[in-house]
């Protein structure tokens, strides 16, 4: 039997390991998007389970919106990221660095 | 199902509503007269912002009302916190319009997504829900993202998007998780319902201060504290001068509004925690914010470090509410209105700090260094008298506003027990002073680099100047203010 418990610990894990990508990618900005993606994807698990062993249904609603968001969020980064590249020809982590101080 | 529809009450929203509206025909009249006549967008704009003060003034009954099932609130604090975020906006859009026409950024999406970003703040304001709390944070932030890269050709200015960006989605995502956690252990997203179940105790303490640990880690985001405040000196540097002064001002009222909103409206029977918390970010915030100033040479830098100290003294307030875990109402007003008022005063210094820089850039030039203030008595000895104002006021010397608003919250930090701290705020005010007055230095007993004429707008001059004298005068009658806050949160709280 799964109990909440067990996704609880899955949520858990995956948001560490998103929020871990994030401090530890020195590569690429496009892993970088992919960790915060998994950051709120964990938080709608989170949120379904809840939902789901409190019989109410306004965090699964909530979970809804979570998506509705991350979609128009990784939408501005990629934005973001295609206007850099034109700026900087690379998308490595380590070239941006005017920015000091 | 859906014959149970009742349609909600729409009253209490209607400047949101009225903004939406008016940013369609914003849109609208950009498509049809961008190319030839760039002035109506803005012209537009401003009337929408004046129509949503209109509104909010008229609809303010000072009562509370919940609509949209309890997921929107009016009440006398929305309503005082939503008309700052209107002037605030408005003047922003006032100083900015020379500096964007002349670096050809005044296109129709610039005052689009400065409204967009300001019905986000008004919807945080408002919020009564987490769902609603969240939507509006992710309206605002989103259309920020956007506003700091709209330079499309400037290197910086797409680095520091990309930083708010990655910063800006890691807090969301630590508020989030924060909010399931609370969620979980309280069953419900409701604002006024979490303090419910916190007050009856039946909820599980330890998954509520988990949950509460991640909420504090995005509320400290949005308002800059250290540990979190990695990216308001990037972006304060990176972004064009006037989409700096926007994130420096407005935003910092709706900030503080998730912060009141969240920590006390909801999670006011978990105070003895977050008080320690924001304690430990407020000492480190004013330390560190005061420290890194001094290094700059940037003065958009170093006034991002100051931001940074000032969200320190203003959570200085937040925190001292509740004394010996007792909820006593007066102090509790009484500290939450001290900060009200500090972060009121700082938008008010913070929006004249950014014009002085707008006022000495011109096409093709940014008077971004601190030499660029060199021997501005010489060339204007009124605008240098301005700078002289809001740079005391920052730094806190009497009889300014800077002055009352940092009294009002050191007080309300000494009368909850905490006088070490407020020894050591007042001890890096002291050396934050040292910047502030260098500035004053540069412009009075310095010979001037830059000689070019000022060349800025009777508008900007106009309003510049009333931005100063209003800096002093408010300092003169500090009551005034003080006394309009404490109202408003003894009828809202």
């Amino acid at each position: 039997m799964i109990s909440l418990s067990h996704y609880l610990i899955l949520a858990a894990i995956l948001f560490a390991i998103g929020t871990v990508g994030i401090f530890l990618n020195r590569k690429n900005l496009i892993v970088l998007l992919m960790a915060i993606e998994l950051m709120l994807l964990a938080v709608n698990i989170n949120f379904v389970a809840f939902s789901h062993y409190l019989n109410d249904l306004s965090g699964q609603l909530f979970v809804f919106f979570i998506l509705v968001v991350a979609a128009a969020e990784s939408g501005i980064g990629l934005a973001i990221l295609v206007v850099l590249f034109r700026n900087l020809s690379s998308i490595d982590v380590e070239d941006i660095e005017s920015l000091k101080g | 199902m859906l014959n149970n529809f009742v349609v909600p009450d729409l009253y209490p929203a209607a400047p949101e509503i009225f903004l939406l509206l008016m940013s369609f025909l914003v849109l609208f009249v950009d498509l049809i007269f961008g190319a030839t006549r760039r002035w109506m967008a803005a012209m537009l704009t401003v009337i929408t912002l004046i129509g949503c003060a209109a509104i909010t003034l008229v609809t303010s009954d000072g009562q509370t009302t919940l609509t949209f099932s309890n997921m929107f609130v009016d009440d006398l604090l929305s309503d005082f916190l939503k008309l700052m975020t209107y002037l605030a906006v408005i003047m922003m859009l006032i100083y900015s319009r020379q500096y964007m026409a002349d670096r050809g950024l005044d296109k129709g999406e610039f005052y689009v997504l400065v409204l967009y970003a300001t019905m986000g703040m008004m919807v945080m304001i408002s919020a009564a829900n987490f769902l609603t709390m969240y939507l509006g944070l992710e309206l605002m932030s989103l259309s920020l993202y956007g506003l700091v890269a709209i330079d499309r050709d400037s290197t910086r200015g797409t680095e520091a998007a990309m930083k708010y960006f990655v910063l800006g989605a890691l807090a969301s995502g630590l508020l989030l998780y924060g909010m399931s956690m609370i969620y979980g252990a309280t069953g419900t997203l409701e604002i006024g319902g979490v303090a419910q179940v916190l007050y009856e105790g039946q909820a599980e303490r330890p998954v509520l201060v988990f949950g509460l640990v991640f909420l504090l880690a995005g509320v400290a985001f949005k308002l800059g504290l250290v540990p979190f405040h990695m990216w308001i000196p990037d972006v304060y540097h990176g972004a064009p001068t006037a989409v700096t002064m926007f994130i420096g001002s407005a935003p910092k009222l709706a900030a503080f509004a998730m912060a009141l909103r969240l920590l006390v409206y909801a999670l006011l029977g978990l105070a003895a925690d977050w008080q320690k918390m924001l304690l430990i970010m407020a000492v480190l915030s004013i330390g560190l914010g005061n420290l890194a100033a001094i290094a700059q040479t940037n003065i958009k830098r170093m006034l991002a470090y100051s931001a940074i100290s000032h969200m320190g003294y203003m959570v200085l307030g937040l925190m001292s509410g509740v004394v010996g875990g007792q909820v006593d109402a007066f102090t509790a007003v009484n500290a939450y209105s001290s900060s009200l008022y500090y972060t009121v005063a700082y938008v008010l210094m913070s929006l004249g700090a950014f014009g002085m820089v707008l006022l000495l850039s011109r096409a093709g030039y940014e008077a971004e260094n601190l030499d660029d203030f060199k021997g501005l008595n010489k060339r204007s000895p009124w605008f240098a008298a301005m700078m002289l104002i809001i740079m005391f006021s920052m730094a806190g010397i009497p009889f300014f506003i800077g002055f009352f608003a940092k009294f009002a919250v050191l007080l309300a930090a000494i009368k909850a027990g905490y006088t070490a701290v407020a020894v050591v705020a007042v001890m890096f005010s002291l050396v934050g002073a040292f910047f502030y007055l260098r500035v004053v230095k540069l412009m009075y007993f310095d010979n001037p680099v830059d000689s070019a004429p000022i060349t800025a707008g009777l508008d900007f001059r106009v309003l510049l100047s009333l931005n100063g004298l209003a800096v002093a005068a408010f300092g003169l009658f500090p009551d005034a203010v003080m006394m309009i806050c404490t109202t408003t949160l003894t009828r809202s709280l």
